[in-house]
């Protein structure tokens, strides 16, 4: 096995895989929902029609997004091989489980809220990116730009009840996720330090009510509109 | 105090095993864990029966020995204590507290609630050491060592061992232990000369063993006699890719 192979396949190797990964998620999501955040703009769509033809036709994003998808993937594969190897770590469980008060929720559970993210993603992906980029979406005119109506697609998808409750549930799985994902991915990339490690902390916890709040608002507003 | 007691019986690592209740009466507060332990064994042994099996040695907290997973939590309810430290008091008449011995691949059962830690010898041996040339004493201060960093090397060292870390750990990790392994070595003088080949070797003797990864949920450090922070943790992966990405072993 080569020196490479063999650091990235130890298990602080494919750990930092999903911290690197993570991370990328992470600024992906901020971006994500800063162009969202355009649907709530009174225009009817323009400007997230229009936002959102250019960055599936943009070469550059489109470069970056093919990445954002392999980080998605190595994010997922990666934690299939770490969770394999933690259940056989310890073949026979305690009788009382560890008490609950030792370490959180989310970091006990990040295996299933990840499911429930890939679950979603799945769905979100073949609802709206499958429809932008295979669908077949009438383009409309913006004085000269032509962009497709994604924000009806949107729209109509938001206008049921129980797309907005899959939306919501599944952003409080994001939440609790990144809860954990966010400062975890620091310390496990070497980054633990009594200066900073606390605005990490903080930072994170913001992030994983804000952004997730922010995605969760928009259904729901689109919605009660 | 009258207590119940649902203790771990495992004849050998062959056998399945199970739990057994066991009752003990007129035991005093005052008394450590393992005390209590003596004095139901020496119950077993005189009604004939085998007495429960379970490490211990210094009885001072210092040596990494005693190794009891009770109600839920290495070393039992109180913090930054071992078992043989844990006293009844902490404890209140008519409990039952179940006992289970640490549960790791890595760690096998060899006998009722004694385990195998011979993994974690096996690491140490992988680089948990600093060559040292023989000959005459060295001069005591020929090497001078900040009081700081002195504090960071002896708070890693004083790791006893024992393995509470992989046995509060959701995936059995040894992480916490391994790190704080490196961690004395590598801020010291020292620790210099075998700096990269010891947390190479280390880390891939630690996967080897069959521990897992880990998931910075932090129940380790909660639950270390010794209070071993997981900064040592985010310093082993930091020194483990220094020395993967410059070191010259191929």
């Amino acid at each position: 096995m080569s020196w490479l192979t063999e650091t990235l396949t130890s298990t602080p190797g494919r750990k930092v895989i999903m911290a690197a990964t993570g991370i990328f998620l992470i600024l992906f999501l901020a971006v994500h929902l800063t162009g969202n955040l355009q649907l709530l703009k009174d225009d009817n769509g323009e400007s997230f029609n229009i936002y959102a033809e250019f960055m599936s036709t943009n070469p550059l994003i489109q470069f970056v997004s093919k990445g954002n998808f392999f980080f998605i993937l190595l994010h997922v594969v990666v934690s299939v091989f770490l969770t394999r190897k933690n259940q056989q770590a310890r073949p026979v469980a305690y009788k009382v489980p560890v008490k609950s008060g030792t370490s959180s929720l989310s970091s006990r559970n990040m295996g299933i809220l990840g499911t429930v993210i890939l679950v979603f993603l799945i769905i979100h992906l073949k609802g709206f990116w499958y429809e932008m980029h295979y669908g077949e979406i009438p383009y409309k005119n913006y004085d000269g730009h032509e962009a497709r109506d994604l924000y009806a697609v949107v729209d109509a998808a938001y206008s049921q009840w129980y797309w907005v409750l899959i939306y919501v549930v599944s952003m409080l799985a994001v939440a609790f996720h990144l809860s954990h994902g966010f400062q975890s991915a620091f310390q496990t990339l070497g980054m633990s330090h009594v200066k900073y490690s606390p605005a990490i902390k903080l930072l994170g916890i913001a992030f994983s009510i804000l952004v997730p709040a922010g995605f969760a608002v928009i259904p729901i507003v689109m919605f009660f509109n | 105090m009258n207590l119940t007691l649902k203790v771990w019986r495992q004849k050998n690592s062959a056998d399945k095993g199970g739990f057994e209740t066991y009752q003990v009466s007129n035991i005093s507060p005052d008394m450590s864990f393992l005390e209590m332990f003596d004095v139901l064994n020496e119950q077993l042994v005189n009604s004939d029966q085998d007495p429960i099996h379970f490490d211990h040695d210094c009885r001072e907290g210092i040596c990494g020995m005693c190794s009891l997973y009770i109600n839920g939590k290495p070393h039992g309810p109180k913090d930054a204590i071992t078992t043989c430290q844990l006293h009844m008091r902490s404890f209140s008449d008519g409990d039952t507290i179940v006992v289970e011995p640490w549960r790791a691949k890595a760690f096998p059962v060899v006998k009722d609630l004694v385990v195998d830690r011979t993994a974690f010898d096996r690491i140490i041996q992988a680089g948990g050491y600093v060559s040292i040339n023989t000959g005459g004493v060295p001069d005591a201060n020929e090497i001078p060592i900040s009081k700081e960093v002195a504090n960071e090397a002896m708070d890693a060292a004083t790791c006893i061992g024992c393995g509470a870390c992989v046995a509060a750990c959701k995936n059995a990790s040894a992480m916490l232990f391994v790190s704080a392994k490196v961690s004395q070595l590598a801020v010291l003088p020292q620790g210099q000369v075998e700096r990269k080949s010891r947390v190479e070797n280390m880390v891939a003797t630690m996967d080897a063993e069959g521990f897992g990864a880990c998931t910075n949920t932090g129940a380790c450090e909660a639950v270390c006699p010794k209070e071993i922070s997981i900064t040592n943790i985010a310093r082993m992966n930091r020194e483990y890719f220094q020395a993967k990405i410059s070191s010259k072993k191929i």
